[in-house]
């Protein structure tokens, strides 16, 4: 079954168009990453499935049923978020509790307790941080909040928005880790956006290579381990990322 | 080479917390000639604190003690704020991690970089704004006069930490400090940025120290690498002899960065206790 697919998406900020005849198709279960430099509109194509980029034109379909442009509870029941930044993605007024409660109370889901508690667990928070601030938390901590906050209400499409460039290197390695136990075990669609290419090769099955607001290519991440990208621009993408691994 | 431009032995930095005070620098000693020196740690491992303390930038309450503490012959501690102030920016000046709040948002680009360089030098108007333009050329920055003109929120990342370059390079120092000059910036720009400062510190004859948590890239511009864990220096090697760093806290850092080609089902976690215990 198609998890999340896309279908000429044109997506505006005003009078600019950002993105141009975006078409996707994301299997359910599949890792799918989105890459590209700042300015290409990755990031805006999360956005714009999150509902936080209303202007768009052609469609957004997540496991059958067609995203409308406005508030959707029952497309956000099945699709959450996770952003770049974790210390600008939490309330920094609420305590851990409140922030991982809030999806439930909005969606009328009960057990709020133990499915809280629950959750620190899964991600792999002790318990005293439950009622702690944001601001208490370490950087990869709080990413682990934000990535349990996404899963509240159990989606089964989760979009990430360059998780873990914030993050140092050996804290990055534990949320990878994490994203990559929660998939298998709660079996979770991912889409991701990043520019760096071997988070994608850990993480993803498939890529899409953006510029400028459109496709370049789409591989399998097989191709990009053996440096097999066909576009040109995919190459220099590689070039660089091969470059910096010294 | 004669003096090194740089000897510190045993520095240490403190600040006062309500358990008493605790150590961010614990002991930190080096020299760095005319070289590019890398320093790499995780968050809290006192490697910025280091940057920082270079240019007494720590503030009360915190403190810096050193048994030696000097910079081409000067000894630093002794020098007053008045004098430090001559130091900074003009002998040693600093690349911040964020062009977007480490640049004066109601000045244009043109008038800070000139402000840099008549801190510390009178010019004629003209020649100040030559040596802007020139500057901003150095930094390939393609139309100089315009971008002079221009605010900060009108220019991209990239070329705001350019912009920034250009303001630590104009007075011409003898010592770079950048500071995670990149990590705010996207793949393909790093490595221009990182160029240009390669570029202009070996044309120069710079010393550079370049602060960052990400192992490859410091390996890839330094000639020299520090490993710093919890304010100590753990592991001190050639950029070229990374790969055989013998450090768990090193090797722990390598392992745990994915490769392109990456084939690991799980990728290794730093299990800290390894060294603590040592």
């Amino acid at each position: 079954m198609t998890a999340l697919s896309l279908n000429n998406l044109d997506i505006s900020y005003g009078e600019t168009q950002i993105t141009h005849g975006i078409s996707l198709d994301i299997a359910e279960g599949e890792s799918f990453a989105l890459v590209g430099e700042s300015g290409s509109g990755k990031s805006t194509v999360l956005k714009a499935i999150a509902g936080l980029a209303p202007q768009w034109t052609g469609s957004i379909t997540a496991f059958g049923q067609p995203r409308t442009h406005g508030i959707d509870q029952h497309f956000a029941r099945h699709c959450q978020m996770v952003f770049q930044d974790p210390y600008g993605s939490l309330h920094p007024r609420k305590t851990i509790d409140a922030i991982l409660s809030e999806p439930l109370a909005i969606h009328g889901i009960g057990n709020q307790n133990g499915r809280v508690e629950d959750m620190l667990v899964a991600v792999g928070l002790d318990r005293k941080f439950r009622f702690r601030y944001p601001h208490q938390l370490s950087g990869g901590q709080r990413q682990r909040v934000a990535i349990a906050r996404a899963l509240m209400l159990e989606p089964k499409l989760l979009l990430l928005d360059e998780p873990t460039s914030a993050l140092d290197v050996s804290v990055q390695a534990e949320i990878l880790n994490l994203l990559k136990r929660l998939r298998r075990e709660q079996n979770l669609t991912f889409l991701m956006v990043t520019h760096n290419l071997p988070v994608v090769s850990f993480l993803c099955d498939r890529l899409a290579v953006m510029r400028h607001g459109r496709i370049v290519e789409i591989a399998d991440v097989a191709d990009l381990k053996r440096g097999a990208l066909q576009e040109t621009y995919s190459r220099e993408l590689m070039d660089i990322s091969v470059a910096h691994a010294g | 080479m004669s003096t090194p431009l740089l000897e510190i032995a045993n520095l240490r930095v403190s600040f006062p917390t309500q358990k008493g005070m605790i150590d961010v620098v614990r002991g930190v000693s080096f020299t760095l000639g005319r070289e590019r020196l890398g320093i790499v740690g995780e968050s809290g491992s006192g490697k910025s604190m280091t940057g920082r303390a270079i240019l007494k930038l720590i503030r009360a309450p915190g403190t810096i003690r050193a048994d030696t503490f000097r910079f081409d012959g000067i000894d630093l501690l002794q020098q007053s704020e008045r004098a430090m102030r001559r130091i900074r920016g003009a002998r040693i000046s600093m690349v911040m991690q964020d062009p977007k709040f480490s640049l004066n948002p109601v000045m244009t680009v043109g008038e800070q970089i000139a402000e840099a360089l008549q801190t510390h030098q009178r010019l004629p108007r003209r020649e100040t704004r030559q040596r802007v333009l020139t500057m901003l050329e150095a930094v390939r920055i393609d139309d100089p006069e315009r971008v002079a003109s221009l605010y900060p929120h009108e220019i991209s990342g990239g070329m705001g930490q350019r912009v920034m370059i250009a303001m630590m390079l104009i007075p011409e120092p003898d010592l770079l400090i950048a500071d995670e000059p990149t990590s705010a910036l996207d793949v393909s720009v790093q490595a221009q940025v990182l160029d240009i400062i390669d570029e202009q510190v070996k044309r120069k004859g710079m010393g550079l120290i370049f602060i960052s948590h990400d192992l490859n890239l410091v390996s890839s511009y330094c000639d020299r690498i520090l490993v710093m864990n919890t304010g100590e220096i753990v592991e001190e090697c050639q950029a070229g002899e990374l790969r055989n760093a013998v450090h768990p806290y090193t090797r722990g850092l390598i392992a745990a960065i994915p490769r392109l080609d990456e084939t690991r089902e799980e990728l290794p976690v730093l299990d800290r206790s390894a060294w603590v215990a040592q």
